[in-house]
């Protein structure tokens, strides 16, 4: 399984659905790890009833089946799909109500779905944001930058039993994304990847869960935003300038080269 | 783009997805027994992650391949047929034993599996492909080196970009080969040169790899006494320190230029390069300063507009979005 998951940290970003179908094809006995572990673009399919889109993921997985956000119901139809508590499905719906907001006042734009469930043993509940955007001109991108722009944002949060007013929380969040700019000048340049990071907090329930998860949520998007930025581009940047020098510096070089010869 | 796989990415997805929803069927079903890939399927799997490797990081690659394939005859098809198709892909570089130079690993140099030209210096090199290194080196024959016409062209042009390169590239290695016309006597034939230039950054203990890889076709046009090239630039970079990012760019340019002594062709041609070349890195640059306040915000923006945070603790008065609709002005 080591080999397989640096297999999946080398192969490029854009490929990661043929590097895992090939891992699986390889390793058909592992591939409920495999699935659990190799973090894939989200899919989305349209709620019939409110004619909203959601997205899918194992929590919201019945067998073929996934269940919609907004209208409770599988899709495909399913008798007797597992369902959250009453208790959990209210603030499963405020939920993805405030995330809706929260989703297009951030990416002005694209698709969100909060899913909980309670966990089969122990106390507490578990719950995943995700969200999907297409930045694309084609798509929702506001100001037409990108040729392709592809953002996958899953986040699971394990909310531990409350004691004494507070509760434990648990964030798992990876972001995928991918942007392609293309132009006469530039030709294409694509940037891709992955990153994964995790926040353990102790929170006062005072102001209720998902106020809690909201917040810490927010934070982890910011910093892997900032981190995906400065330092993952940032380190690409620096390659790529360490390959070739710019314009300006190739004058120093051609003259410290011209002193060398003269000597 | 640079390369040609053997196997279309389109047709490979279709064949490793029906491979998988099958695995996965099977392993639903809980089977005890889930039917075995062919060793040609599980070659070919291995072959993908193989030649998909970046920059620098084949050798890894195959470590883990070898892992997931428990199987030692399929894993050597498999290297023996990737490792040659990668090393041409990615120009890579081999020190020739006896200090004799380096020789680049190219299609455009290669005369047959295992046999490279070092035009500069009319060596031809026995290269190990899967070993990546240069077992033996010896003097070329004339029939593998162009005519001393078309020589004085590639030679002018080599060493205009020997001293290019030695300006603008830390450590970059170039050759000049001849794809066409070798033969060709004198003044009244066409013939086609092209120059290759190959850089590239390995720095695996920080995680961070990546290449510049330059080819540049140039077509010497006797008729209308004109030089056409047309210029092809990829650079490649991976960083993955918990994580795995990755740039993938590549680039097209024309120019052309006036049909004249092989001297004076050379610096024209070295100057057209220098100048697309340079224009590219700068292009390159304004791509990543654009990235984070314009580029990155059509995927997601820093802040919100009110440029504060999401009131996260106001949800709660409110029954619905309606209400925070109104309260954060969305929609104005």
């Amino acid at each position: 399984m080591e080999a397989a998951m640096d297999l999946m940290r080398r192969m490029p970003p854009k490929q990661s659905q043929t590097a895992l179908s090939s891992l699986l094809a390889l390793l058909p006995e592992h591939s409920q790890e495999l699935l659990s572990r190799v973090d894939q673009p989200l899919e989305v399919l349209c709620d019939v009833e409110s004619g909203k889109e959601f997205l899918l993921c194992d929590y919201n997985r019945d067998g073929d089946s996934h269940r919609s956000p907004w209208s409770n119901k599988y899709h495909p139809p399913l008798d007797d799909g597992c369902q959250p508590s009453a208790d959990l499905r209210k603030l499963e719906v405020e939920a993805n109500d405030v995330f809706a907001v929260y989703r297009d006042q951030y990416y002005e734009g694209g698709i969100s779905s909060v899913y909980m469930w309670e966990p089969d043993e122990g106390e507490g509940f578990a719950s995943c944001f995700l969200i999907k955007k297409d930045g694309s001109k084609s798509g929702q991108g506001r100001r037409g930058y990108l040729q392709e722009g592809l953002w996958d944002a899953i986040h699971v949060i394990e909310v531990g039993a409350e004691d004494e007013g507070t509760a434990r929380y648990r964030l798992t969040s990876t972001v995928m994304l991918s942007l392609t700019t293309s132009d006469t000048d530039a030709g294409t340049f694509n940037l891709s990847g992955s990153i994964t990071r995790q926040m353990i907090l102790d929170l006062a329930v005072s102001e209720g869960h998902l106020c809690n998860m909201g917040r810490m949520i927010e934070e982890m998007e910011g910093k892997l935003r900032n981190s995906l930025d400065q330092v993952y581009f940032g380190k690409t940047k620096e390659m790529v300038f360490s390959l070739r020098r710019p314009p300006d510096m190739m004058q120093q070089q051609q003259d410290n080269l011209l002193v060398n010869y003269s000597h | 783009m640079l390369h040609s796989p053997e196997i279309p990415d389109s047709f490979y997805l279709g064949f490793v997805f029906s491979l998988c929803i099958f695995g996965a069927a099977m392993a639903e079903q809980k089977q005890s027994e889930p039917e075995e890939l062919s060793k040609k399927q599980r070659k070919e799997i291995a072959k993908w992650f193989l030649i998909n490797s970046p920059p620098g990081e084949i050798q890894y690659v195959a470590k883990d391949v070898e892992s997931l394939l428990m199987d030692e005859h399929v894993y050597e098809m498999a290297v023996s047929e990737a490792f040659p198709l990668y090393n041409k892909t990615h120009m890579i570089c081999l020190e020739m034993p006896n200090r004799s130079g380096e020789v680049l690993i190219t299609a455009f140099g290669e005369l047959d599996g295992s046999h490279y030209l070092d035009p500069r210096n009319a060596q031809v090199a026995t290269v190990d492909h899967v070993k990546q290194v240069c077992s033996m080196v010896r003097p070329a024959t004339d029939d593998e080196l162009p005519s001393s016409y078309v020589e004085e062209f590639r030679g002018a042009l080599d060493a205009e970009l020997v001293r290019y390169i030695s300006e603008a590239y830390p450590k970059g290695i170039c050759s000049v080969y001849c794809i066409s016309r070798k033969d060709a006597e004198g003044p009244g034939s066409d013939f086609e040169l092209v120059a290759v230039i190959s850089a590239g950054k390995h720095s695996p203990q920080n995680f961070c790899n990546g290449s510049w890889r330059s080819v540049w076709r140039i077509e010497f046009k006797d008729e209308l006494q004109l030089v056409e090239l047309i210029g092809k630039i990829e650079v490649d970079a991976h960083y993955f320190e918990e994580g795995n990012v990755q740039l993938d760019t590549n680039h097209e340019c024309k120019d052309s230029t006036i049909f004249q002594l092989a001297e004076e062709c050379a610096v024209s041609l070295a100057n057209i390069i220098r100048h697309h070349e340079s224009e590219y890195i700068a292009a390159l640059e304004a791509s990543y300063s654009n990235l984070p306040d314009t580029t990155f915000k059509d995927l997601r923006r820093k802040l919100p507009v009110t440029r504060t945070l999401f009131p996260w603790h106001n949800t709660l008065q409110f029954s619905l979005t309606r209400d925070l609709t109104k309260e954060l002005g969305i929609g104005n």
